[in-house]
């Protein structure tokens, strides 16, 4: 039982000597026959996953993808017989592994196979390691359950996996603790422990979503190379139709609890027969494309798993709806190899059927450079305190979450603000909320310095749209005690009728049925949370709104409604908007005006079209080649350059130009002096020594 | 590591000389004294100069900050000074008490500590099932009964059964262990089972929630046994929160043996305490409190040490 495994560790243990390529045809190692699984509880039964079906060969990748709720993770669960007891159940199917039945395995031969033949990389690095034993002692287990290893080989063994996932220093690794470690890093651990015996599948749920854009390119293209190394199957489990096209060769399409569409990459992206699968692609902003006005988006909610309705469930969001479709449509070839379980599969994959929606209206206009400015941050810096080093008397180091950041606002623009966690982001708009105190710098808007002002007066004016809609709604407030409190504390209304009039009035300009007044939190969606945060921020007539991240916490489609809600109101109302986020192509899609920033800096400022086009700073084309966009073939074409490493910590930072310790273009030079923001071209600022002006 | 104890315990001055304020100048607002406990307790006559001849020699008639500092001062010197009611060292008052208290108070919180950690994770693991209930309705039960009343019963019980009483007389464990446990294993039960009824509470409810952790999860798909899980991996994040019951309610077990002590009749601080403070022997009283005190700053300590020395996440400095 030890000799193959053996066997396969020296190939691996020497990483780099076989060359990466595509994956060989072989036989199906896992096959999922009819999967039911079913969660049972106090309020009645919730059929997570129907009659899902599929197979994945060795050294295949394999992507699941859908939605939140529509039952991708508890099929993995499923396949690992990990459903949390005692409410999930498999009532029905056959997980054929290596030609053996899971699910008819006993509880101890269940557990010889996880970890040794099927590993699971989980999507929370931060949570999923034990915080109070060491990286060794849990890298180490796996090794000496399954494989009998005494301690001075599981160490050995740990040591090389460490090296091969691509940890620094791999021996002090095992005596570290995960606080000790990035997510980056703990993610990489998560890998090695999964790769630890050698397993033939690998099923990563989610395995990048936590994780900043650079770190996930640089786990995935790690994971795609061992897997094609290795031979090992892997199944990703993910929202991100970009990560879908850049790394699977099989794509199955989850929508409430079954399987719509299958098929390879191409024919998913090129040819998709589902509709929900053709709404997905469509309602992501685009990187790889002109940037389109509106947003299409599939309209309403995923259904309630508990009340199913009747015939297809994708039918009463359809915008294809006909009547056959009261009746189940069952998943067949639409052409070899694709399947679809629509009724007018034959007509989308042919084109016939009109499926993509025309960009329905002209490019918004460019920023109003003629408008008056709004809000004015000028060499904005914000220091903390942190404590250093051990003893009484060592001193304090200072982290320099914002240095030195300038920029403008103008009326009813958007400035987009993009960076990797950590980079100071969200601190501006705090600084800008007047929640934070700054070190140095000023802030001013409509003309007055925030510093000489009432703090309540300067709230007023500044708004925030929060990032978590889950979060950020007091829960035992109504809806319209939410939206209606400002206008009261601000006494911007005379009396409660006139609230009650205004309410009604915000909620129809974020698109809420005026009954929705009386509702609490919890009874509301994520998108309709989020409309709720809008119109909250609205209520004031204030001049800038914060937008924190206002999207990143939503489903795709509902993302979609969300953005173009923004843009609607902004058009409407004249709005003015700072856009945190760090999704690339949602912040093209919004934004008039970019700023890139990176430990506390901007290192490019420029109109959206200018920046995306001709991005000149190393670190702005580095992040635009890590986010992968959703085309199989376009993803293909490149091979996108990988930022190394992490971070650096912002108590050390580095000395010149902070990113000089990732930049591939680095010399000695840029550790010298900290660039200065130039101008290199009309309204196109770069911090970098090397970009000339064109 | 070191650094950080020295400012912990430089940080104990404060805290203590806080709670020498309160005592100090909370027991002189009580009405009555010890001088007139002591001559007029029977409603005996005494003249007026007796009684301040009396409070000259305690040094009762001087300015309440002068009485404060020189206790203080005192202290300092380790010297509590005298009882003004025995007229003997307050040391030694308390060491021939101190023994048995703290033999109760450890011997409570062990037999607590094996209880309470097994039924609790028990009572977690197999929650909501009639092992579950069964153990809930324990740790209710010892919550809801009253120490005093488990006490008699058990004495009852014992004498009823047996035909036995636990002895009276204080004997060293070193002398004569059993003698020693005979006569105190009754309290410390007593004490143990209300003890272990909070804590196994405590340890219930963390279980269940680091069982829900993601690292539980991680630690299955690896295929890990799930004894391994739970011992491994489950227990040691649980018990951080535990051992900060433990420690409160030991500290706690160290001045409230109160009633537990009348009803066994043992002669401990409890009893000491109740006596002084009837006699209004407000050096006795003084430096009892502050004892009590000084052990909660300090097992405060040594619980944040525990933790320190379980969780490497927390390092002080």
């Amino acid at each position: 039982m030890i000799a193959p495994n053996t066997l396969r560790m020296e190939k691996s243990a020497s990483p780099g000597l076989v060359p990466v390529g595509p994956p060989s045809p072989g036989r199906a190692l896992l096959t999922v026959n009819d999967l039911h699984v079913h969660f049972v509880q106090a309020g009645g039964v919730t059929r997570a996953v129907e009659g899902v079906s599929f197979s994945v060969r060795q050294g295949q990748i394999l992507a699941l993808v859908g939605e939140s709720g529509c039952g991708k993770s508890a099929t993995a669960l499923a396949l690992m017989r990990l459903l949390a007891r005692p409410a999930g159940r498999v009532v029905k199917g056959e997980v054929l592994f290596d030609g053996v039945d899971l699910l008819k395995l006993s509880e101890a031969e269940m557990r010889e196979r996880r970890g040794r033949d099927i590993s699971m990389i989980f999507q929370e690095p931060m949570t999923s390691l034990n915080p109070v034993l060491s990286i060794g002692e849990q890298l180490m287990e796996p090794l000496i359950a399954h494989l009998g290893m005494n301690k001075q080989a599981a160490r050995a063994r740990s040591i090389d996996l460490l090296t091969m996932v691509g940890l620094t220093d791999p021996e002090r690794r095992l005596e570290q603790y995960p606080h000790h470690l990035s997510g980056g890093m703990r993610q990489r651990v998560m890998i090695a422990m999964g790769l630890a015996c050698n397993p033939k599948l690998i099923i990563a749920d989610e395995p990048t979503t936590a994780l900043d854009v650079t770190i996930q390119a640089q786990i995935l293209e790690l994971m795609r190379d061992l897997s094609r190394r290795l031979n090992i199957a892997l199944i990703i489990i993910t929202h991100n139709l970009g990560i879908v096209a850049r790394y699977a060769d099989s794509v199955n399409v989850m929508y409430a609890a079954r399987l719509v569409e299958r098929g390879d990459a191409d024919a998913i992206f090129a040819r998709s027969s589902h509709p929900y699968t053709v709404g997905l692609i469509d309602s992501i902003p685009r990187l790889d494309r002109p940037r389109q006005g509106r947003l299409s988006t599939i309209e309403g909610m995923p259904p309630d798993l508990m009340a199913l309705p009747a015939g297809c469930r994708f039918a009463p969001r359809c915008p294809h709806r006909v009547d056959k479709c009261d009746h189940d449509p069952s998943l067949v070839a639409v052409e070899p190899g694709h399947l679809s379980a629509c009724w007018r599969a034959g007509e989308l994959v042919t084109g016939a059927l009109q499926a993509r929606a025309t960009a329905t209206d002209a490019l918004l206009s460019i920023g109003p450079a003629t408008a008056p400015v709004r809000v004015t941050v000028q060499e904005l810096k914000r220091h903390f305190k942190v404590s250093a080093g051990r003893g009484w008397f060592s001193g304090a180091a200072t982290v320099k979450a914002v240095d030195g950041v300038s920029f403008d606002i103008r009326q009813g623009e958007t400035l987009g603000l993009v960076g990797e966690s950590g980079c100071g982001k969200s601190t501006i708009g705090r600084a800008i909320l007047n929640l934070d105190a700054v070190t140095a710098g000023s802030i001013i808007i409509d003309g007055q310095n925030i510093a000489d002002k009432r703090a309540r007066e300067v709230r007023r004016r500044t708004q925030v749209i929060f990032q978590d809609p889950f979060s950020s709604l007091n829960p035992r407030m109504s809806v319209s005690e939410i939206i209606g409190e400002p206008l009261a504390v601000y006494k911007f209304e005379p009396d409660a009728q006139r609230i009650e009039a205004r309410v009604q009035e915000l909620l129809g300009q974020v698109g809420l049925m005026p009954y929705m007044a009386e509702r609490y939190p919890h009874e509301l969606s994520g998108g309709q949370r989020q409309r709720v945060g809008i119109a909250r921020a609205l209520a004031l007539k204030p001049s800038i709104i914060v937008c924190d991240e206002p999207v990143s916490a939503l489903d795709v489609s509902i993302q979609g409604q969300i953005i173009n809600l923004l843009d609607e109101l902004q058009q409407r109302l004249g709005l003015t908007y700072l856009f945190i986020a760090h999704d690339l192509a949602v912040v093209r899609h919004i934004s008039h005006r970019v700023a890139v920033m990176y430990l506390g800096r901007i290192m490019e400022l420029a109109d959206r079209d200018e920046l995306y086009r001709n991005p000149r700073h190393p670190y702005t084309q580095l992040l635009l080649d890590a986010a992968p966009v959703p085309d199989p073939v376009i993803e293909r074409g490149r091979r996108p350059r990988v930022a190394k490493g992490e971070l650096p910590s912002p108590i050390n930072q580095p000395k010149g130009c902070v990113f000089s310790t990732r930049c591939p273009m680095a010399t000695v030079e840029c550790s010298q002096a900290v660039p200065a923001l130039r101008q290199i071209a009309d309204g196109h600022y770069v911090a970098c020594i090397k970009v000339e002006p064109c | 590591m070191l650094t950080y104890v020295a400012k912990r315990l430089l940080m104990t001055i404060p805290t203590l000389l806080g709670a020498a304020v309160l005592i100090f100048f909370m027991l002189r607002v009580v009405p009555g004294d010890v001088i007139e406990v002591k001559l007029r307790g029977d409603g005996a006559s005494v003249t007026q100069d007796v009684i301040d001849a009396e409070r000259r020699r305690l040094g009762l008639d001087k300015p309440l900050p002068e009485q404060f500092t020189s206790w203080i001062a005192g202290l300092t010197r380790l010297d509590p000074g005298l009882s003004m009611w025995t007229g003997k060292p307050v040391v030694d008052e308390m060491s021939v008490r101190l023994p048995l208290s703290i033999q109760v108070a450890v011997m409570g919180a062990l037999i607590a500590t094996l209880i309470a950690v097994p039924m609790g994770t028990l009572s977690a693991l197999y929650r909501d099932s009639p092992i579950d209930y069964l153990l809930r309705i324990f740790s209710l039960v010892g919550l809801a009964v009253p120490a005093f009343w488990f006490g008699m019963v058990m004495i009852l019980l014992l004498l009823w059964l047996f035909n036995w009483l636990p002895p009276v007389i204080y004997t060293p464990f070193h002398v004569d262990p059993i003698a020693n446990l005979s006569q105190l294993i009754w309290p410390a039960l007593v004490v143990g089972i209300r003890y272990a009824a909070v804590v196994a509470r405590m340890v219930r409810s963390s279980v269940i929630e680091v069982m829900k952790e993601d690292y539980i999860r991680t630690a299955r798909a690896k295929g890990l046994a799930e004894k391994v899980i739970i011992i491994r991996h489950a227990m040691k994040n649980a018990m951080l929160p535990a051992i900060t019951v433990i420690g409160l309610e030991f500290a706690f077990l160290m001045g409230g043996l109160v009633v537990t002590e009348q009803v066994f009749n043992l002669n401990g601080i409890g009893q000491l305490f109740v006596q002084a403070v009837a006699h209004r022997d407000f050096v006795l009283v003084q430096n009892i409190v502050m004892f009590i005190a000084a052990v909660f700053v300090f097992t405060n300590l040594a619980v944040d040490l525990l933790y320190a020395a379980i969780d490497p996440r927390i390092r002080y400095r």
